[in-house]
């Protein structure tokens, strides 16, 4: 192996890896925001006591879960707009599809948390006269919340490496951009490998972070 | 009681009229009537699945009874949590008779304090200050009042129990249910949340006890009610019911507690 590493030709691409980061950390934060908050009505439906809600939102939960998320960003990109007519823009697609995929999985995270906390705790908030609401909101949530927490930071870890998957859609994301690098260097060992210590040098203290809360909530307990 | 025992019995704070639960096929409770009058410890001992936890749920709507009704005050108790019309909701009812659990349930992510304030000042809306006086004077009287920084996990048994009657106590209750609440606890840490109980009962706290402390529940309570399969199958003073029983059943029932 007598490979000349050169790394000045990709260097001269560097805003475009700059911009495509930055690309995919809006796809991964807004998901994230638009998941919770997918993912927070889900869990309610599911607890809600209504049925039919729970029926609807555990449907949902289990399309999302069983189907690889390439799947589903082809779907809502080539499938979907023949369905209701018209177009639909690559990045509502892929902004849409990573935040319905992320949400199913917070859901679940959410709800686990809830239903983990014992029914006495329920119990002796109604027993001072507290409303379901209250029950919830003082006493459930905030202990639900920090079990919920290592499993939401590892989700949302994997979320930022999934958001890689919406170049398939021309979605200039990180991933993108070194596809298109490689193109105009055709230095793939280069362009690839710089995207892949991108991605490690934005996820490596999230997962320090991940540890060392874990570490934290598990004495606190 | 002398002097109104010749009128008309005082009428009850809380009642169970003809109370029915039934678990699936399972009837818990077949028919029950109680009535408490202020100032009254009334002990429901009973073997285990004779249905005195579930009663004891039923009187402060933690289990929804199946059939028959509970009353406080006089009035109808509703099924919803608010107040309608002429009946009260099962918030109301539960803002004056507290609860105290087997497992204590303290809140973990709170304080003792906290845990002892949380009712008046979310609950009743009472401010957060007086609500603090008033939980330090509780704690004082259940001797916590050192522990008021702690968290649960840092208490033994007996001094969560202990937490947990004051919890109870700081919404200012007219009623108090206990269930089975030193049946959780190592046998040396029972006798201080029976002294706390003994305390409450001698300043006149109206009080259901489930226990199966008979000499407690004897030298307490001012009625005993022995359940036997969803019925009472016994009822009077302790010294008929505990002491020199005659139903065979319960003179079973007691033997074995006598040891």
């Amino acid at each position: 192996m007598t490979y000349t590493w050169d790394f000045h030709s990709v260097w001269q691409y560097r805003d475009l890896f700059m911009w495509g980061l930055w690309i995919s950390v809006v796809y991964t934060v807004g998901s994230i925001v638009f998941g919770v908050l997918i993912g927070f009505l889900t869990c309610s439906m599911r607890l809600s006591g209504w049925r039919m809600l729970s029926f609807i939102a555990r449907v949902y939960q289990e399309i999302f879960r069983t189907t690889p998320l390439l799947v589903q960003l082809l779907w809502f990109y080539y499938a979907f707009p023949l369905l209701v007519g018209g177009n639909i823009d690559n990045r509502v697609a892929a902004m849409l599809t990573l935040s319905l995929y992320v949400g199913a999985f917070y859901a679940e995270i959410f709800r686990g948390g809830i239903v983990s906390i014992d029914k006495g705790q329920r119990e002796a908030a109604a027993a001072i006269g507290m409303s379901p609401w209250q029950a919830m909101h003082r006493i459930i949530l905030p202990q639900a919340f920090k079990r919920m927490l290592p499993s939401f930071i590892n989700q949302s870890v994997i979320q930022f490496k999934n958001t890689s998957l919406v170049s398939v859609i021309s979605v200039a994301d990180l991933a993108y951009m070194a596809a298109v690098v490689n193109g105009q260097t055709y230095r793939p060992l280069e362009s690839y490998t710089v995207m892949a210590v991108l991605y490690i040098a934005m996820l490596l203290p999230m997962t320090q972070i991940a540890d060392w809360v874990e570490k934290r909530l598990r004495v606190s307990d | 009681m002398t002097a109104t025992s010749l009128s008309a019995a005082p009428a009850p704070v809380i009642e169970a009229i003809g109370l029915r639960k039934t678990f699936g096929h399972h009837e818990v409770l077949k028919g029950l009537d109680l009535g408490l009058a202020r100032g009254e410890v009334v002990a429901l001992i009973g073997p285990s699945g004779s249905g005195k936890s579930t009663f004891i749920r039923c009187l402060n709507r933690m289990e929804a009874p199946t059939g028959g009704e509970i009353r406080f005050r006089q009035k109808r108790v509703r099924d919803g949590f608010r107040d309608r019309g002429e009946d009260l909701g099962i918030g109301t009812l539960r803002r004056h008779v507290g609860m105290v659990f087997q497992h204590f349930n303290l809140f973990p992510h709170k304080t003792v304090l906290q845990n002892v304030t949380e009712g008046p000042v979310i609950v009743c809306k009472r401010p957060r200050r007086e609500a603090e006086e008033e939980a330090m004077a509780l704690l004082e009287q259940v001797g916590l009042a050192e522990k008021h920084s702690a968290y649960p996990n840092h208490l033994s048994g007996g001094q969560k129990q202990r937490v947990a009657i004051a919890r109870a106590l700081a919404m200012r209750p007219e009623v108090l249910l206990l269930d089975e609440v030193t049946s959780a606890l190592d046998p040396e840490l029972v006798g201080e949340v029976l002294a706390v109980i003994r305390a409450l009962a001698e300043a006149g706290m109206t009080m259901a006890i489930v226990t199966h402390e008979m000499a407690f529940a004897a030298e307490v309570a001012s009625r005993v009610l022995f359940l036997d399969q969803g019925v009472i199958a016994a009822e009077g003073s302790p010294a008929e019911v505990i002491l020199e029983p005659t139903n065979p059943r319960l003179q079973a029932f007691v033997a074995r507690f006598k040891g």
